[in-house]
């Protein structure tokens, strides 16, 4: 592989990206603030959004965005704070098996690594000539994945309605 | 004119002009909204004259009151949580600049031709609500924390009308690109008549109210001013905040309406375009560079126009109560604009 055939600026990104969520991530799992903790996970989440904007996936960036910093940290916030909204550190935070999350972390981490290489090995993908336009992904979805959709649409619905159940004694 | 604009203009000057017209698409609408009708509108509403001294029919208020600002204290209360405290109205600013990314104001006077552009608006309108929980929170006061709840608690049960009111436009242009809906729009014709293009708000006018109804909202105007009730919460989140940072906020309130305020004219009427056919163009490709001058111009009337309208309500409506708002919002906005959508896809689907 030559230096021209790494498109270098987008590794460059990448890899500064990168590296600001893997320091985000440990910071959401060793601050002592349960909000602190919350902003680090937002990090994380919008640096996952900024790599997709980097692999042209541009939807999906936003979906992430939409989803998970707008809908669900807001949510996580909302509820940190309607319950212990605490400023500075908090003593109790740590329970006394935190040390097993290491072993799942890494082995996790040797997982994904082993599928994506024995799939992909050192196969390039053909860089699109436009980033996937929004027609094209709801085609596939409406087309050959309106059955999966359709039950995942159920799931949550049977969710959110099973959280209404269990919430409302009345 | 057009000549001069034909010029063509290296990436890095590109890029300058760029970050140069999102300041400018920023700041511009929201100085004018303030003087216009923070400053005049509201005190002709109540029979004053409102600023007068500052320059010319107190045109220059404005700067002195941004002077003013900046020179007083930044304090931070002893209990806050210092870092976010300082960060939060950056959360809220930053966001309203991400939003002004995705609006066209020309054929080529656009930052970012973004094919998802609806869906990114919207998305990126809610970042601010995080920046406006965690000023809640830092302020370590119990009027910013309620303050904080109460707006996340509006700004996400608003959020959902304006997404779905959104909705019926993107069916009918059969694009979620907002330069594509402009062009929709201005290319169309009502019954083979073209003289004024198709703005969506005639058959969209359902989806429009809601969407000014839930962009009030969104704003935090009266009369949904429910997080910064001043008689029940002091000012909410802004509670402790003091020059610059205070000043960020204001600027971000009415920074945002004017975004928002582009975005709607953007959706609904017409954006930067004018009919096509009144200059023969055929498509994006044929219209003239003259309108990379015009568009913003006509963009900036339009926003002018909205964003009175926002005011106008704001100054004349009393305060809504915590749980008529939420009702509002579940039982009449969110009905009403799900029909929209269903009436708007059987339509297109039909004809």
């Amino acid at each position: 592989m030559i230096a021209a055939d790494v498109n270098v600026a987008q590794n460059v990104g990448f890899y500064i990206i990168a590296a600001i969520m893997v320091y985000a991530a440990l910071r959401v799992v060793t601050t002592r603030n349960v909000v602190h903790a919350a902003l680090w996970l937002v990090t994380v989440l919008g640096g996952v959004a900024a790599q997709y904007v980097l692999a042209a996936a541009e939807f999906v960036a936003v979906s992430q965005v939409m989803v998970y910093i707008g809908a669900v940290m807001v949510l996580f916030l909302f509820g940190i704070m309607l319950t212990r909204a605490t400023i500075g550190a908090e003593g109790d935070l740590n329970n006394r098996n935190w040390a097993m999350g290491i072993p799942v972390a890494v082995a996790l981490i040797g997982v994904m690594s082993w599928v994506i290489i024995d799939e992909y090995g050192s196969s390039t993908i053909a860089e699109p000539e436009t980033a996937m336009p929004t027609e094209a992904i709801s085609d596939i979805y409406l087309r050959e994945g309106l059955v999966p959709f359709l039950a995942l649409s159920f799931v949550l619905l049977a969710a959110a309605i099973g959280a209404i159940v269990l919430a409302r004694k009345d | 004119m057009s000549a001069l604009l034909a010029v063509e203009i290296p990436y890095w000057g590109q890029s300058l002009l760029r970050v140069l017209g999102g300041i400018v698409a920023v700041l511009l609408p929201a100085g004018t909204i303030v003087y216009l009708f923070l400053f005049k509108m509201m005190s002709f509403m109540q029979s004053r004259l409102g600023p007068m001294e500052a320059g010319p029919f107190g045109s220059m208020q404005l700067f002195a009151e941004v002077g003013k600002w900046l020179q007083k204290e930044d304090i931070v209360p002893a209990e806050a949580d210092a870092r976010i405290y300082k960060l939060a109205p950056v959360i809220v600013l930053l966001s309203t600049f991400l939003l002004v990314v995705v609006v066209p104001f020309g054929p080529d006077a656009y930052f970012v031709d973004f094919s998802a552009g609806v869906f990114y608006a919207l998305a990126i309108g809610s970042v601010s609500v995080i920046g406006i929980l965690v000023a809640g929170w830092s302020s370590a006061n119990k009027y910013s924390l309620l303050g904080g709840l109460r707006a996340a608690g509006q700004l996400i049960a608003y959020e959902l009308p304006m997404v779905l009111a959104v909705v019926g436009v993107v069916i009918q242009a059969g694009s979620m690109n907002l330069q594509d809906i402009v062009v929709a729009q201005n290319s169309g014709s009502i019954f083979g008549w073209d003289g004024v293009g198709f703005p969506f708000v005639l058959t969209q006018f359902v989806g429009f109210l809601v969407f000014m109804i839930a962009v009030q909202a969104e704003l935090t105007q009266v009369p949904f001013d429910m997080p910064i009730a001043e008689s029940e919460l002091v000012s909410g989140y802004m509670t402790e905040y003091s020059g610059f940072r205070f000043l960020i906020f204001f600027i971000g309130e009415f920074a945002t309406a004017g975004v928002f305020a582009f975005i709607a004219s953007v959706l609904f009427l017409g954006g930067w375009g004018v009919p096509f056919s009144w200059f023969g163009w055929e498509g994006l490709d044929d219209v003239d560079n003259w309108m990379n001058i015009g568009g913003p111009l006509i963009m900036f009337t339009k926003m002018l126009v909205l964003t009175g309208i926002i005011m106008w309500v704001r100054f004349s409506y009393p305060r809504f109560r915590e749980d008529q708002l939420q009702r509002f919002a579940w039982k009449v906005l969110i009905p009403i604009s799900l029909a929209n959508i269903a009436l708007t896809a059987i339509v297109k689907v039909a004809v």
